[in-house]
């Protein structure tokens, strides 16, 4: 496959690995969070740690739009299918995503709530168009990569005049979770972080420029890296580089899609369509200033929690579920009690094992070999 | 035994361009007869059918007979490459043709929901019956049932192969052993991301064709080899990875896979990329994987390549001890992962 190959080249891979071997000061112990899940995808896919000297140590962080969904929010979603009898638009992976009761949007559906499976947040509007007795509801959730499309879509209904489409509204932010990670008091435990692999296709959106406040404010490099394995295996090059010489600075190896200021008109049309949410509960990280976002009082008329009485509540992880420390990178997931017994991707107790992307799951389904 | 044009003796002909299944169709009167008559003998003809009664009376057959059923619900009915009347038939000779047996009759159960159009159902029933000569398998005896509106998708059906399995032949998931190799016919995931393609409306085109085919063939040549096989499968639902899961299971082994050895083709690959699938987890219904002593790998691939089915056979993977089971991967990047188990239905990811 052309574009794609040429990034999961072994050889290539392979030489990479030697330069990270080489690189690596063999008296010290490199820690890096690669924020985004897809990046965790990509070294389990690929077995990247492998690749890996022993002293450079990938922790894996929050960046997985369906494990930091909290409970209440899926229950919310659940809630409108049954009780309101709505139709429920969502991306794929939410459907399996454990809420209260033993439930999840897929188990809802068994149980005859209308619940469908989209593609786009355009799919979910033409739904609408297509079910105007009916109402619809597009469960929105994502960081800055999937908020525009949903812009889009809510601007797409008010041009309409579609009275019956509203969208529960639970887009989350990335730089102000990478805030919470590295102001995560030390009494909390953890490692020090010594810089992050910065997100891909949330970059693609925002730019480079909205993490710098990591270089500047709290020292810590930041490389911005796209989902191949070879991107991943570069930037944690770069990451070494500058940790060696002592540099804090937000380097882009993804060149290839990232600029400094990113995609301006995404920008403005999420700046119209949505404004921040003073609080939000994320999974495993807990309440989070201003690190979400809900409709602008312009779009007020579209937003369910306003048209439905589903008001948020929210549900406490299990308490053996080591969720909070692994993504702050103080446990890894075979060090939880729970990983792999009560707590396995069929049967996920916390975030973190619910998709492929999160740090458990990923070292369940790709890694757990090593553990045996 | 083609059936009358405009009259039968059942009254006036089936409405086979407008006509619609309804619930007089299953209800064992005229209707019911005419249906079978002008639909179902016509396309399903064969010796055994046409006897009428309500079980087919058989020859016997000497030795052991490997007996297998398969119940088929797929959407949409029509898809590249094959539609669920083929799939019907080639799905319950693969189940036979994998465990050693050479196929030798069908039965066929039909449910259908009232206001099913009979075109349809005719084109149907016409595939079924063509995968069926094809394959050198009749349909000897059938059923059908009707649902009321509502309780069905349109059509399931349900078939039933026998088969007769030669002397000499004991391929079981039970039987992979240390060293063995694992070969693969061909190419991986085009049925299930044909059937995705044209059920998802996903606004984008691809050749991508369903591999439905019926596998004896292939198996006999493979036998004809002379290779000692060990196990047999087809990996439909859920794909390789969770058909070698159950061989490793049920055998007490560990498997490793070279990823770069996976013969995928390249319009699968893409569009597996574009929804975040793997193809490891995808249906096939035209290919199957056979694990072999390390000493007739060669003569077994060979076998395979030199009929039109295994054209892109590959040797993809060695069995190993492992108290574990686990199902790995030496990945094209030179690392290792585990392959594992499906976790439900392989949803699309989000970023």
């Amino acid at each position: 496959m052309k574009y794609i190959d040429e990034f999961r080249d072994g050889a290539l891979a392979r030489k990479l690995g030697a330069d990270i071997a080489r690189a690596a000061d063999p008296g010290r112990r490199y820690h890096f969070m690669e924020f985004c899940g897809g990046h965790t995808h990509a070294i389990s896919r690929y077995g990247v740690a492998d690749l890996l000297p022993a002293n450079v140590r990938m922790i894996h962080g929050p960046g997985c739009p369906v494990c930091v969904l909290p409970i209440g929010r899926v229950d919310q979603a659940i809630r409108l299918a049954l009780d309101h009898g709505v139709m429920l638009c969502t991306y794929g992976d939410c459907l399996r995503v454990p809420a209260s009761d033993g439930l999840s949007l897929l188990k809802a559906r068994a149980r005859g709530a209308d619940v469908r499976m989209v593609y786009s947040s355009a799919d979910a509007v033409a739904l609408a168009r297509q079910h105007p007795d009916r109402q619809v509801v597009f469960f929105a959730i994502g960081f800055e990569t999937t908020t525009p499309p949903t812009a889009v879509a809510i601007r797409e209904a008010a041009a309409l005049g579609l009275g019956n489409f509203s969208v529960l509204c639970c887009h989350v932010l990335t730089p102000p979770a990478m805030t919470a990670i590295l102001e995560a008091p030390a009494s909390a435990g953890g490692v020090p972080l010594d810089g992050f692999v910065g997100p891909a296709h949330v970059s693609t959106i925002i730019g480079s420029a909205p993490y710098a406040f990591c270089a500047e404010r709290y020292g810590k490099p930041v490389v911005i890296a796209g989902f191949e394995p070879l991107d991943v295996m570069q930037a944690i090059l770069m990451l070494i580089r500058q940790t060696n010489e002592g540099r804090a600075e937000v380097e882009n190896e993804f060149v290839r899609a990232v600029s400094h200021e990113g995609n301006r008109k995404a920008q403005a049309l999420v700046a119209e369509v949505f404004t921040r949410r003073p609080d939000f509960e994320w999974r495993g990280l807990g309440t989070i200033p201003d690190s979400a976002l809900s409709l602008a009082p312009a779009y007020q008329a579209f937003d369910a929690e306003a048209r439905f009485p589903v008001a948020y509540r929210s549900v406490a992880d299990h308490k053996a579920c080591e969720c909070g420390a692994i993504l702050r990178g103080v446990k890894r997931p075979q060090e939880c009690r729970i990983f792999g017994t009560a707590c396995t991707p069929e049967n996920p107790v916390g975030s973190c094992m619910v998709s492929s992307e999160g740090a458990c799951a990923a070292h369940y389904t790709y890694g757990r070999y090593k553990d045996a | 035994m083609p059936a009358p044009k405009n009259r039968s003796s059942l009254g006036r002909a089936l409405d086979l361009k407008q006509g619609r299944i309804d619930l007089a169709h299953g209800s064992g009167g005229r209707a019911m007869a005419q249906l079978i008559e002008e639909l179902f003998a016509r396309h399903l003809d064969n010796p055994f059918l046409a006897q009428g009664d309500d079980g087919a009376v058989l020859p016997g057959a000497d030795g052991r007979l490997v007996m297998a059923t398969d119940s088929h619900v797929i959407s949409p009915l029509f898809f590249p490459g094959g539609d669920i009347g083929s799939l019907s038939v080639h799905g319950t000779l693969n189940d036979l043709a994998v465990m050693g047996a050479r196929p030798l009759w069908l039965s066929a159960a039909f449910i259908l929901e009232e206001g099913f159009p009979l075109a349809d159902l005719a084109r149907i029933v016409e595939s079924m019956g063509e995968a069926g000569r094809a394959a050198g398998v009749p349909i000897v005896t059938g059923d059908t049932k009707v649902v009321e509106r509502g309780k069905g998708d349109g059509v399931f059906i349900t078939t039933t192969g026998v088969g007769s399995l030669p002397p000499g032949r004991d391929v079981s998931g039970r039987h992979a052993r240390p060293g063995d190799v694992v070969l693969v016919s061909g190419t991986l995931g085009d049925h299930g991301m044909a059937i995705m393609v044209a059920r998802e409306n996903l606004g984008f085109e691809t050749p991508i064709v369903s591999d439905s085919a019926a596998l004896h063939g292939l198996t006999e040549a493979l036998f004809a080899s002379g290779a000692r096989v060990h196990t047999l499968r087809d990996p439909t639902r859920g794909g390789l990875a969770t058909t070698l899961n159950e061989i490793a299971r049920q055998s007490g082994v560990g498997i490793v896979l070279d990823e770069a050895a996976l013969p995928i083709n390249p319009a699968v690959a893409a569009a597996c990329e574009f929804l975040g699938l793997d193809p490891l987890y995808v249906a096939n219904e035209g290919k199957l994987v056979a694990i072999v002593a390390p000493d007739d790998a060669d003569a077994a691939l060979a076998a395979l390549r030199a009929h039109p089915l295994g054209a892109r056979a590959a040797r993809i993977g060695t069995v190993q001890a492992d108290t574990h089971r686990f199902v790995q991967m030496t990945t094209t990047l030179g690392g290792r992962r585990i392959v594992d188990w499906l976790n439900g239905d392989p949803l699309p990811r989000i970023c």
